[in-house]
């Protein structure tokens, strides 16, 4: 993927001088980035430094308290099918009953209106994409039974069935060990260089991404920085983020931040 | 039994039977899945409160049954998603309609038996109007789940991707439970409002262990609802005196208890 090509198009992602409140916490301030076409962007940084939030203001979900967000060419919306959006761990209710199948399902038609005819060819995308990720043989199992990691790989498939052209994941790896971490990313790059589509990829470890991201966005203490790994994730530029010392020691192909005041 | 038919009482009943059962058991499976099962038992008791208010100042119990839980089902819709909160906040209006519903009972100086059909059913007394009019409100509520299908489940078994999908998940929320208002209220003619929880759980909790896709689920707790209230009718008419919800009641656990020991470890 050269930078030259993807430069090309609009890009996908435009804040410009966006700052976020919660309330009367101050989240963010004067936050400008752009991200591009085919993009893998990790989203790093302490909790509560506003990673979930950013992806909800893209949805449209949260309200900029000043600035101009641009997603897709246009102000984000409620119901923006080009977004897939896989929350943070959540409860899926009737675990136990419900398939897997169904779950995928819901990320094809959910939001539209009426009973919706059986339908072989819509049967089939979804047959399709559970095979994109790899989870055929999941399909008629119920979701309770899935591992952390399978049930990821399904919330994935769920948000790719709409054909997004950006996928916004919310700490896929949360409660996932390192091996099946591996899994996701590994599942995640190849989504993304197949489909070209761009991620948004929240975590709070960058070390399982560390060769597979293009950019890395890192939020912190109402700042952010982006850039490559090697470019924001330096002493220098997290000690400016946080405003206190922070130093970066990287071992044996990892990175390590140390001193970041949680 | 088929003689039972030639009785005018014991059609209406099996009709009215038929229509509530069909919507009283959809609405039981999605109220299961969004944890709202108290909800279900709290509506018809508010309801009831509504009903003596009704009977009060000499108005059709309905009416008030109607307004009750129709106001009581906007504002459990309307009322956010956290789980206990919810139940606090269900559970000490229901208390405080049945203390207003016992006041309403205790000023009421009529004849209590129309009140003792509100509480424990009276579907042997049905008039040919009542039985349209269940009928035309039973068609309501299943039109409602035919236009809601897709994003009701959705913001049910999903609600955060459903929201970031556009899924107006509060809108969906009250709608679904304007339907199990008027669920509750033609239910009560049957089940009176002491045991509509019955209807409205019993055949969803039983189908939901043993069928996992959910328009099946929904479809087979309004067969096997349909098939409590028929028998249930039959059963009653034929022992003479003895009451309809009971017979129901017992049809329900009687199914539910080795269902429930068969799935074991399912769900």
């Amino acid at each position: 993927m050269g930078q030259a090509a993807r430069r090309a198009s609009a890009p996908v992602v435009t804040l410009h001088g966006v700052s976020i409140k919660l309330g009367t916490r101050q989240i963010q301030r004067e936050m400008s980035f752009e991200v591009e076409e085919g993009e893998l962007v990790a989203v790093l940084g302490p909790n509560g430094a506003g990673k979930s939030t950013l992806l909800k203001l893209l949805l449209g979900l949260v309200q900029p308290e000043a600035g101009r967000v641009e997603v897709l060419g246009r102000p984000p919306g409620r119901g923006n099918w080009g977004i897939g959006y896989v929350p943070q761990f959540r409860a899926i209710e009737a675990e136990g009953t419900l398939r897997t199948w169904d779950i995928v399902r819901f990320g094809l038609d959910g939001n539209r209106w009426g009973p919706g005819l059986p339908n072989k060819g819509r049967n089939a995308r979804v047959d399709k994409v559970l095979e994109e990720v790899g989870a055929t043989e999941l399909a008629r199992a119920p979701i309770g039974r899935l591992s952390g990691g399978e049930r990821q790989r399904i919330l994935i498939a769920q948000a790719l069935l709409s054909d997004p052209r950006l996928l916004l994941l919310d700490e896929p790896l949360a409660s996932l060990d390192i091996a099946h971490g591996q899994e996701i990313v590994a599942l995640v790059r190849r989504i993304c260089r197949t489909r070209g589509v761009t991620v948004l990829f929240v975590t709070h470890d960058i070390n399982p991404l560390l060769a597979d991201v293009d950019r890395v966005l890192y939020l912190a203490n109402g700042r952010s920085a982006i850039g490559t790994p090697q470019e924001v994730i330096t002493g220098e530029t997290l000690s400016r983020l946080y405003g206190a010392a922070v130093e970066v020691v990287r071992a044996l192909g990892r990175v390590f931040v140390v001193g970041a005041p949680i | 039994m088929i003689e039972l038919l030639r009785y005018p009482f014991i059609v209406h009943a099996l009709l009215t039977g038929v229509f509530v059962a069909a919507v009283a058991g959809p609405c039981g499976y999605i109220l299961i899945s969004r944890n709202l099962t108290f909800a279900g038992h709290a509506l018809p008791n508010i309801g009831f409160a509504g009903a003596a208010g009704a009977v009060l100042v000499g108005v059709q119990p309905v009416y008030g049954l109607l307004a009750f839980s129709l106001a009581a089902g906007i504002g459990v819709g309307l009322v956010g998603n956290d789980l206990r909160e919810r139940d606090i906040t269900i559970g000490v209006l229901m208390t405080l309609a049945l203390g207003v519903g016992f006041l309403f009972l205790s000023l009421y100086a009529g004849y209590a038996q129309r009140v003792y059909g509100i509480l424990f059913g009276s579907i042997l007394g049905i008039s040919a109007t009542e039985v349209l009019v269940t009928g035309v409100s039973a068609a309501v509520v299943l039109a409602g789940f035919l236009v809601l299908y897709r994003p009701l489940l959705f913001s049910t078994f999903d609600p955060a991707s459903a929201e970031a999908q556009g899924v107006p998940i509060r809108l969906i929320s009250v709608l679904f439970m304007i339907m199990v208002a008027v669920t509750v209220a033609i239910s009560i003619q049957v089940m009176g409002a002491l045991l509509v929880f019955t209807l409205l759980i019993g055949p969803a909790a039983t189908v939901a262990r043993c069928v996992r896709r959910p328009f099946m689920v929904l479809l087979g707790s309004a067969v096997l609802g349909i098939a409590y209230t028929v028998l249930g009718i039959a059963l009653a008419a034929l022992s003479g005196r003895l009451p309809v919800s009971f017979f129901v009641a017992s049809l329900s656990f009687l199914v539910y208890v080795p269902v429930r020991l068969v799935t074991h470890g399912e769900a």
